[in-house]
């Protein structure tokens, strides 16, 4: 264990981190609302000094033929060299794949959005969901900062008109995604003995391993494991019970 | 005679006049265009009588000989250990260089510095290149224990340091801390949780501050502040 | 035909309303954000840092890389399939080109600067907007730079030379011209010139005139921008 990792542990042991947070404190969360004139959907979420923007777009396309009377979502993330020394240009790398997709099995798996409400003509048309995760500065967390912008994002949606069969994106309506409730999505981090929650990337890159674990009326709705280390199954009850827990705090942005 | 359109200490951009005239002369952070002295940074500007400076409010380090820096091995190759020291270019710790004992060749260098090691070291040479070498022969040059490494703006460190150290030892004084500060901007840290909880707030307030009057005793009063208060802080639990 | 008053009601010499900020992205060694009307671009500087791919390196001096991009969300109709386009290359280019002649970067060989810039939101003026967050983060980051660069696109619709079109007065029915300029403020060297449409030339060297006009002002904005975050608060 390098030099750097034991001081993070000999503050974890007081029960401090680097910034005097407690293990299981988030940083101050912004979720700004303020519409994005083109996207139909949209919310930017601030954790810290992460910073997070997520746009819905909603298209007319054909349904997949083995669920021709239901709509699609599609989740995209894109790691823009913007936001971050790490990042890269180029076609999205493992990190931002996971990150949509982890967000993408949050929502999908919660059955939040009635997918059934979405088919227009059955076998022929139905709204396309898209959902774009656009990082403006990654300090760490952008796991829960993403899904909490999307879920915003997706709550305060709205279709677009739709005049003779094509879309027109100028003028939106007053009526809102068939959606139920959303998932919030909590990221535990394990750094030894110690289990923490909204990590700084000092902390992200010390840690053992991580658990993402989306939560929907107490219930568990998905899970991605991540990190390089294993973690027994007390420690993944433990990183459950911090998940849920917390969970209940990050409710009240949605 | 010349004029100038700026007063001393006031924050210019790029490309903004300070003064013109032939009189002044332009040094550091600025240049002459036929009657005109011009900003070519961020910075605050600096009156000499005719010279004309900018002190640069930002920008990354430039590695300069005998710099004492703080570097973090990225590399390892058969001549040595590279070091990212947070410039524009990573600089180079060969084998004579690292240590008085004799290393053989071939021999596994990760037993002496590993990857992520954070070295403190002396740049011996810049070439025209900006390919920079290091040293660690030499006083206080060591590899950092267990601590905590911040980074600050390099042009802020000469105030964190203060007038022949009188800065940080007055952090180092108040919180207890053990604190080396790398010319380029690389800060270690390593104290009880709570007391360099206190340094680490004050270096950031020192950069955010560098450039308004008055720092000093801005800074004293601040450390004494927070001394108080966790004085008063342990009072109400005994 | 004759364009009597602007869709949006202002005067022919007006630009939208402006708005700029820097250090928004702390993370990288320089950024801002500048929003005109609907147009909303952020830009971050990184470097100099070593460049990679050796063979990308230049050893007489730094290289500059800008790099433009629209978030699929950012466009006012279908959304805008990630990743880079013959158009965002173009953009990307013609940025480059508009800021170099402002930098120096002699000190820096084998060095890049890389510029990236992001669009959340988009109503015409793209690249206008781009190049003036870039300036500001550039100048934030501490880079040595001649001066600034300020940018709008100035243009013609039906009789009438005009300063910032929106994207419907780009697709006005009528005979249009779009020319966005860049210009280094103190010395109003041009910096990117580009024209689409429709001009005599005693057009263009008006609309010229006009962009410097609502370039001094732009520059102003961007000038006490960078300025304010380090004022006394």
């Amino acid at each position: 264990m390098n030099e750097r990792k034991q001081h993070i542990m000999k503050f974890l042991d007081s029960g401090m981190r680097f910034d005097s947070r407690k293990t299981d404190e988030y940083r101050s969360i912004v979720v700004d609302e303020s519409p994005n004139k083109n996207a139909e959907g949209f919310a930017r979420v601030k954790i810290g000094e992460t910073d997070v923007m997520v746009g819905v777009k909603l298209a007319i396309d054909k349904p997949y033929p083995d669920k021709p009377n239901e709509g699609t979502m599609m989740v995209g993330a894109e790691l823009s060299p913007l936001a971050s020394p790490e990042f890269e240009s180029g076609p999205p790398g493992n990190e931002a794949v996971e990150l949509a997709r982890v967000v993408d099995r949050g929502i999908r798996e919660s059955n939040s959005i009635d997918q059934k409400k979405l088919c227009i003509e059955e076998g022929e048309k139905c709204w396309l969901v898209f959902v774009d995760i656009a990082p403006l500065n990654d300090d760490g967390n952008l796991f829960d900062a993403a899904a909490l912008a999307a879920a915003v994002a997706l709550k305060n949606a709205r279709f677009p008109k739709v005049e003779d069969g094509k879309v027109n994106y100028k003028e939106l309506t007053e009526k809102k995604l068939p959606l139920s409730k959303l998932p919030v999505s909590v990221t535990v981090h394990k750094l030894g003995n110690h289990l923490l929650v909204d990590p700084t990337p000092e902390e992200e890159e010390a840690a053992d391993a991580r658990l993402t674990v989306a939560v929907i009326d107490g219930k568990l709705c998905a899970m991605q494991k991540g990190g390089e280390e294993a973690i027994t199954t007390e420690e993944t009850e433990k990183m459950v019970d911090l998940a849920i827990r917390k969970s209940k705090e990050l409710l009240k942005y949605i | 005679m010349g004029k100038l359109l700026v007063n001393d200490k006031q924050v210019v951009v790029p490309g903004e006049i300070i003064a013109e005239g032939m009189d002044f002369i332009p040094t550091a952070g600025t240049y002459r265009d036929k009657e005109q002295v011009i900003a070519s940074k961020l910075g605050l500007v600096n009156i000499d009588g005719r010279l004309i400076k900018l002190i640069p409010l930002t920008g990354k380090y430039m590695p300069k000989k005998g710099d004492t820096v703080i570097g973090k091995v990225i590399d390892i190759t058969l001549n040595g250990w590279r070091l990212d020291i947070n410039s524009a270019y990573s600089a180079m710790l060969i084998l004579k260089d690292a240590t008085s004992q004799f290393i053989a060749r071939g021999a596994d260098l990760t037993r002496y510095f590993s990857f992520g090691d954070c070295l403190v070291a002396t740049i011996i040479n810049v070439t025209s290149q900006n390919l920079v070498d290091l040293t660690m022969k030499g006083p206080g040059l060591r590899k950092l224990p267990e601590g905590r490494i911040i980074t600050v703006s390099p042009s802020k460190v000469p105030r964190i340091i203060g007038k022949q150290g009188s800065m940080v030892s007055m952090i180092k004084d108040a919180t207890g801390c053990r604190i080396t500060v790398g010319q380029n901007g690389v800060i270690w840290l390593q104290g009880e949780p709570r007391s360099e909880m206190v340094a680490v707030e004050t270096i950031r307030k020192i950069e955010a501050e560098a450039h308004i009057q008055g720092l000093t005793e801005r800074i004293q009063k601040y450390l004494e502040k927070k001394k108080e208060s966790k004085e008063n802080g342990l009072q109400e639990k005994a | 035909m004759v364009y009597k008053k602007r869709l949006d009601g202002r005067k022919f010499d007006e630009t939208r309303k402006i708005e700029a900020k820097t250090g928004v992205i702390p993370r990288a060694d320089g950024s801002a954000m500048f929003r005109i009307g609907q147009t909303l671009a952020y830009a971050a500087v990184y470097g100099p840092r070593e460049l990679h791919p050796k063979f990308l390196q230049d050893p007489a001096k730094g290289v500059l890389r800008c790099k433009y991009n629209m978030m699929p969300f950012s466009g006012a109709g279908d959304r805008v399939r990630p990743g880079t386009s013959r158009r965002s290359k173009e953009i990307s280019m013609v940025t480059e080109k508009a800021l170099l002649p402002s930098v120096e970067l002699e000190d820096f060989p084998n060095a890049v600067v890389d510029v990236f810039i992001e669009l959340p939101q988009t109503d015409s003026g793209t690249r206008c907007a781009g190049i003036c967050a870039a300036s500001m983060a550039l100048a934030d980051a501490g880079i040595v730079m001649k001066d600034l660069v300020s940018a709008v696109a100035v243009g013609k619709v039906d009789d009438k030379v005009l300063v910032d079109m929106t994207y419907d007065e780009e697709s006005y029915d009528g005979e249009v011209a779009d020319i966005p300029v860049a210009m280094m403020p103190r010395t109003e060297q041009i910096t990117l010139l580009q024209m689409d449409g429709e001009i005599t030339k005693e057009g263009l060297m008006e609309a010229l005139e006009l962009a410097k006009k609502a370039l001094k002002k732009i520059y102003e904005v961007q000038k006490n921008a960078i300025k304010q975050k380090y004022e006394l608060k």
